[in-house]
Order: C-alpha cells, then sequence, then structure tokens
C-alpha cells in the first residue's frame, strides 16, 4: 500500500480495508447476506499479506476459532448477521471473560430468525449489548457512512487491544452494500495499537492481574508463557476460583474496565446543537437521513440539531443528557420497534419529551419522515409511492 | 544353598492424594495392597515384584513403588 | 517444534515410578474427578506419552470443552485452553492455524465430541488439521451428574434415561474415519500402557488423529447400572469389554459381537490442513 488511496467501494469492504489497516491476520467466518463480502475479501487479501484465513462450518465454530488465533497471538476478526450474530453469542462471552482481544461485525438485516436477509435493520442494538448470558461488558461502534465503516473498524480493533475485550461492529445492510468514495489511509495516518506483550519471567505472569488500573497483556501461546485459560470464573493467575470475594470482583472488573473509560470510549458526532430547540438521536444509515432532514429544517429555520454517536456501547449517557437539558424534544428514528429510544429516554432523565420514528419494513427511514416527526406532523408510513412499489423477491442466505 | 537375592520395593502412598478408590488393590496381580478405611495400605510387601501397576492406573498421582 | 530424540521407549516400563510433577502444577492436585473415575489415568498415560515425544512444554497447547474430562487443562504445565461446551475443536482449530509450530491436543469427553460438538467434529476430521483428539468416553455426562450420552450403550440407566435408553449409539471411531480422521485408535483406562503407546503415536502423527478412550464414570454411569465397585465397572467395560487387534484376528465375528477393538485402527496419508494452506499463501503470492 503506497500512500493514500481514494476508492469507490462498500462499506463490507471497507470494513475489510479498516481490518487490514489495523494489523487484523486471521479471519474466520460462515457466509451469511449481507455480510459476505467481508469474508470474501478477506479469503483473497489475507493470504497475499501472510495472514490466515478459514471458512468454519458456522458461525459458532468462527467465534470460537478468532478467540483460539487471537490467543495465538494474531488480530483476529469475524463478521456475521443477525441469526449468525446469535448464534456466536456464546463465543462471544468467552471472549469477554477470557479478555480475548478480537472483533465481530454485525451488519445488521432484517426481523428476527431468518426475516428478509437483504433488507436492513437497526434491530440488533440491544442484542449487542446485552447478546450473551451474565453481566459483560460491551463496546460496540456503529458507523454511519462508508470511510466511517473503515475508520470505526480500525477503532474497533484498537479499543479491543487496549481493553483485552471482544469489539463489535454494528452497522446495517444499507451501509455494508452501499457505495461511497473512501479515502484508504496510508500507513501511519491513523495510530494502530499493537497488542501489549508481557515483559516479566513466565513464572511470574498472571494473566488478569490488573497493575495501575490496567489489564495484564496477553501473552501468546507458544512463546514461553505457559498459561491457562478458562470460562470459569478465575483469579489473577488465570485458575478456576469459587471464592466469593474473587468473584465478586472478577465480574466488577470485567464491567468497569470498559464503563470507567467510557470517555475514552465514546465518540460523538454533534450538528446544530448549541442553540437546538429540537435534538435528533440517530445512528447508522438513520443518522445519514437525521442529517440530511436537519439540514434542511435548518435552512427553514427550525433549530433543530443532531446527536450522532459513533459508540452505541458504553451509551452515550452524558451526551444525552446535555441534548435533553437543551431541547424540548428528542425525536429517534431507528430501524427497529422502539429499542435505543428506551436508553435515549433513561440518559435524558424527564429533562425533556422523548418520541421514536420507527420503521421494520426494511426501507431505510426517509429524510422526508424524520422531517415530519421533527415538525409534529403525521409520519406516512412510506414515502415510496404505490405504483413504484413492486413485489421483492425473497433470497434466504 | 541360598536362594537368589530377592528384589526388595518400597510403597509410597499420598494420603493427601489418594481418594480411597481401590483400583490400586484390585488390580494388584500379588495382592500387596489392600483398602484401611477410606485409603489404601500395603499388607504384602515382600510379595511386591515391583511392576508399577498400581501407580500406573492409579488416578489420584497417589501411590509410587520404588526399589528399596 | 523443538524435539529430542525420544528418551526412552514407549510405554513407560522402568523399574522407577515416573515423575510427573515437571508436567503438573504446583498445588493444583487433588483433582476434581471422583474416586474411581478413569480420567486420572488417562491424563497419567497421556503425561508418559508426551514426554516420550520429547516435545518442549512450551510448543504443547492443550485444549478442551466442557465436562469432567475438559478439566484436565487446569492441572497440567502447558498452554492451557479450557473453553465453552462443545467447541474446543474449533478453538483449537484458530489456535493451530494462527501458530501452526504448536502441537494441538484437544482434550474432550463423549457429549462435549459427538453431541454439542458433533458438527465440529466431523469438520475437524475433514480438514485433517495436525491435531490430536483425545474423546474421554464413560457413556455418560458426569459434570451434570449422570444424564445420557451418544455413547450411553441401549438397556442401560441414566438420570435421563430412567426406564433404559432406547437411543442408538455413536461410534468414535467409525464417525472420525468417515469423516476423514488420518488416524483412529482407541484405548482404555485400564490398559493404561497401552494407551500410552496408542495416544504416542496420535501425537506423532501429522494430521487429524482420534483416539476413542474408554474410561470409568463410577458415580453415575457404575451407580445407576448396578456395577458395585470402581474396579468391576472398569473389568466390565474396559478389560472384558474390548480386545486388542491381535487378539480380534483370531475371533469370529460372532464372539466380536459387543466387543470394542483397541489399537491403532486407522491410519492413512491425506495432506495435512495447515501445509496445504503455506501452499495457498505461497500461491496467492504469487512464488
Amino acid at each position: 500500500m503506497a500512500g493514500k488511496q481514494k476508492k469507490f467501494i462498500q462499506g463490507n469492504e471497507a470494513c475489510a480495508e479498516g481490518a487490514l489497516y489495523a494489523g487484523c491476520r486471521f479471519y474466520a467466518g460462515y457466509p451469511i447476506t449481507p455480510s459476505t463480502e467481508i469474508m470474501e475479501i478477506m479469503a483473497a487479501r489475507l493470504p497475499r499479506i501472510g495472514g490466515a484465513f478459514i471458512q468454519m462450518e458456522d458461525e459458532i465454530a468462527s467465534v470460537s476459532a478468532i478467540v483460539g488465533a487471537a490467543l495465538g497471538g494474531m488480530k483476529s476478526m469475524t463478521a456475521t448477521s443477525g441469526p449468525g450474530f446469535s448464534l456466536m453469542q456464546e463465543g462471544f462471552g468467552y471472549a469477554c471473560m477470557t479478555e480475548v482481544p478480537c472483533v465481530v461485525v454485525n451488519v445488521m438485516r432484517s426481523g428476527p430468525s431468518t426475516g428478509y436477509p437483504t433488507g436492513p435493520s437497526q434491530s440488533d442494538v440491544m442484542q449487542a449489548k446485552w447478546g450473551t448470558h451474565g453481566d459483560h461488558p460491551a463496546i460496540v461502534l456503529s458507523p454511519s457512512s462508508v470511510q466511517e465503516a473503515l475508520y470505526e473498524t480500525i477503532r474497533a480493533f484498537n479499543l479491543s487491544e487496549i481493553y483485552r475485550t471482544p469489539v463489535t461492529i454494528l452497522y446495517d445492510e444499507v451501509i455494508g452494500h452501499m457505495r461511497e468514495a473512501v479515502t484508504i489511509p496510508a500507513p501511519g495516518d491513523i495510530e494502530v495499537v499493537e497488542r501489549q506483550k508481557p515483559n516479566c519471567p513466565a513464572s511470574e505472569y498472571k494473566p488478569y492481574e490488573v497493575k495501575n488500573g490496567k489489564v495484564a497483556p496477553l501473552a501468546a501461546y507458544g512463546e514461553g508463557y505457559r498459561f491457562h485459560v478458562t470460562g470459569l470464573y478465575h483469579a489473577a493467575d488465570g485458575f478456576p476460583t469459587g471464592n466469593f470475594k474473587l468473584i465478586q470482583e472478577a465480574n466488577e472488573r470485567l464491567i468497569s474496565k470498559v464503563e470507567n473509560n467510557r470517555e475514552h470510549i465514546w465518540k460523538n458526532e454533534e450538528f446544530y446543537l448549541d442553540d437546538a430547540e429540537i435534538g435528533v438521536f440517530a445512528y447508522g444509515v438513520c443518522a445519514k437521513s437525521a442529517k440530511f432532514a436537519v439540514k434542511e429544517l435548518r435552512k427553514k429555520g427550525v433549530k433543530v440539531g443532531l446527536l450522532r454517536p459513533l459508540t452505541i456501547w458504553p451509551f452515550p449517557d452524558d451526551a444525552v443528557l446535555e441534548m435533553a437539558r437543551k431541547v424540548k424534544t428528542i425525536i429517534v428514528p431507528e430501524m427497529n420497534l422502539g429499542q435505543i429510544i428506551n436508553e435515549v429516554s433513561r440518559a435524558s432523565k424527564g429533562q425533556c419529551e422523548v418520541r421514536g420514528l420507527f420503521r421494520v419494513d426494511t426501507d431505510p427511514i426517509h429524510p422526508k419522515q424524520i422531517m415530519s416527526a421533527i415538525m409534529g406532523k403525521p409520519v406516512d408510513a412510506t414515502v415510496i409511492p404505490n405504483e413504484v412499489m413492486i413485489e421483492r423477491d425473497m433470497i434466504d442466505g | 544353598m541360598t536362594e537368589p537375592a530377592k528384589k526388595l520395593w518400597r510403597i509410597e502412598i499420598n494420603e493427601k492424594l489418594c481418594k480411597g478408590c481401590g483400583i490400586c488393590a484390585d488390580f494388584c496381580p500379588t495382592n500387596v495392597l489392600e483398602m484401611k478405611g477410606i485409603i489404601v495400605g500395603v499388607v504384602n510387601l515382600d510379595k511386591c515384584t515391583g511392576c508399577q501397576l498400581c501407580d500406573l492406573r492409579c488416578p489420584d498421582f497417589a501411590i509410587q513403588v520404588f526399589p528399596r | 517444534m523443538s524435539t529430542q530424540a525420544a528418551p526412552r521407549t514407549v510405554p513407560y516400563k522402568e523399574k522407577t515410578p515416573f515423575d510427573y510433577s515437571s508436567y503438573l502444577r504446583k498445588g493444583k492436585l487433588p483433582h476434581i474427578w471422583c474416586p474411581g473415575c478413569g480420567h486420572g489415568i488417562v491424563l497419567k498415560s497421556l503425561l508418559r506419552a508426551i514426554d516420550a515425544t520429547g516435545l518442549n512444554k512450551d510448543d504443547i497447547a492443550l485444549v478442551s470443552g466442557i465436562g469432567c474430562s475438559s478439566r484436565t487443562p487446569g492441572y497440567v504445565d502447558f498452554n492451557t485452553l479450557h473453553t465453552v461446551h462443545g467447541r474446543s475443536l474449533a478453538y483449537a482449530t484458530g489456535l493451530k492455524l494462527a501458530k501452526p509450530k504448536l502441537k494441538v491436543i484437544v482434550i474432550t469427553g463423549d457429549g462435549d465430541a459427538l453431541a454439542i460438538g458433533g458438527n465440529h467434529f466431523i469438520h475437524a476430521c475433514r480438514r485433517n488439521m495436525d491435531m490430536t483428539i483425545m474423546v474421554y468416553n464413560n457413556y455418560i455426562y458426569g459434570m451434570t451428574s449422570g444424564q445420557s450420552s451418544p455413547t450411553t450403550p441401549q438397556g442401560m440407566i441414566s438420570t435421563t434415561a430412567k426406564y433404559g435408553s432406547i437411543e442408538p449409539v455413536f461410534d468414535t471411531c467409525d464417525i472420525a474415519k468417515a469423516a476423514g480422521a488420518t488416524l483412529v485408535g482407541r484405548g482404555t483406562a485400564y490398559h493404561c500402557q497401552e494407551l500410552e503407546k496408542t495416544i504416542y503415536d496420535a501425537i506423532m502423527h501429522k494430521g487429524t488423529a482420534v483416539l476413542d478412550i474408554l474410561d470409568s464414570c463410577p458415580t453415575y454411569y457404575g451407580r445407576f447400572n448396578k456395577v458395585k465397585g470402581n474396579s468391576e465397572l472398569m473389568e466390565i467395560a474396559e478389560k472384558d469389554g474390548t480386545v486388542s487387534q491381535a487378539q480380534a484376528a483370531k475371533m469370529t465375528t460372532e464372539q466380536l459381537q459387543g466387543k470394542l477393538v483397541r489399537g491403532i485402527l486407522h491410519r492413512t496419508e491425506r495432506p495435512e490442513y495447515c501445509e496445504e494452506y503455506e501452499k495457498l499463501m505461497a500461491k496467492a503470492q504469487g512464488k
């Protein structure tokens, strides 16, 4: 890769570019619409740069394999969509518990079960936080453009290494398949966090020892540190424990290593919020529509602003509360039947009214719909005229 | 006429590790071992041939046979 | 992988006891297994076999799933990975491909490998990645107190087969062979020296090696099925229930009814996955 490149690519391609830039050298996956392009690109690119690619027998195996590879010392990743993301949940929890860095991409498609595989949604946003059982940390990034799919993938790998935890990249089918002009950064343009290796004698290495508030460096297997990794509650040395105090501490630490560093992990874009009387809270592709709607209404003198989180978990509580104190109403457009709106309500602490705009017919929310919602007008179910509506063929990939 | 000197053995039982399953005693070819309460004990050391089977089949790393 | 010349013959037949201490993590014994459980016997055979290979401890990874047998890695001084139920082979596959120099040994059980992990099991065999898969087969789920597994023989009692199991069983070796494993063998805890040799052969084999290792769960399988003693259960299932290949060769089909054959039952050569991946990389890089 010599210098900056400009490419006209899909979100899924941008995600793969971001992963390779961040040093991802292991990909395991299973085909599923609408994420498969990521896997196909990794299959072509990784062998060229000495990385490993493997197509696994299912998504459970895929998430397992990337954790195994991470313990072999590689930056690793998998990508999937709805049904596959559901299958990965146990393995994801294992990565949380064992504090193994890795990245999981979920290109959201529509519906529970098979739903509408080629249609977008944002209905996995709560699953991305609470999908696996038990109290666990969640860092979830939500790009809303193709360029951001690249940048946020790099950030996902960096956060994953810093906090030794799996990071989810959550975007929808529209971002995944939309093409935009994207700048591929040149080496060195963007910081890439490399994995910390222990430098203590092997006999003193404790893979879960916290020093100065930081998680211990993660050794790779086969390099002299013969340590134990288990999904059971474990002490600092990695071995199972039934000690009440240690269990409480271990679980609290898993959560606090992310929650205490929220300000480092949060990333928001604020748009026209300074004097806004109405706020829009939007993420993913909805933020694209929302930005357009806000711009249009600003031209007409409507005092509306936008808060667009790129980190959806940990939830941007502070930014939402700040907005809630300024505005009378927050509008939350979501391609689901009301998920993140509950978080917005919670974080706004009753300082303003919170209204949702939900759509799950697999067509993205249109700026016109958001404009109607902002103006307090009735929102049409769709902006597509009836005569243009066509019966779409289903594929069930 | 003197018999050739019989090789002698010493059996060490780790009482902290023995769980008293009895496998070593049951499968000892010369009945050297016997259960004594909840752990195994040596009752016929002079019959021991040093075959090591008690050690090899002990699931608990609790018994070892050394040349004396 | 650094190997020294094998220091001795296999199995271990010295007149002094084998010193397991350099392979055991300090202060971890006693292990969690019940009195009379065969897992400890199999573990000792494994450690003697590893010792005979001359492999460096740093170059060995032990990967396991969930279940009684899967607790093995916690006791031994290798790179050890205790994963989730059924998925040990998928973790092992990722680890091995990321670091091919590691000798990966997977410890799994009849339920872990053949029920919840059945899909990963056949695909691991198909890929023929260089790893040793040891299926500790005690015919029952021990960790959850005695439910039926895919190897619980028909008619036998478990907490989920109160009137005798009607479920047909899997033969681990048959599945492994059909799915493409390039070495398939069987051993028992009772025949612990023979088992050591079988494990040694499996570890030294290049490719996926699967071992069906019969051992006993006296606490549940034995107790539910009215077998009183720990040793009695070993005699019935392991000693009398199996024959060596030499014995089998002299027996009629009728005599072999109900007997399982021990030893290396299948051995063939096929390209190993990580080596094939090396070639693929060279091709992709235009070399």
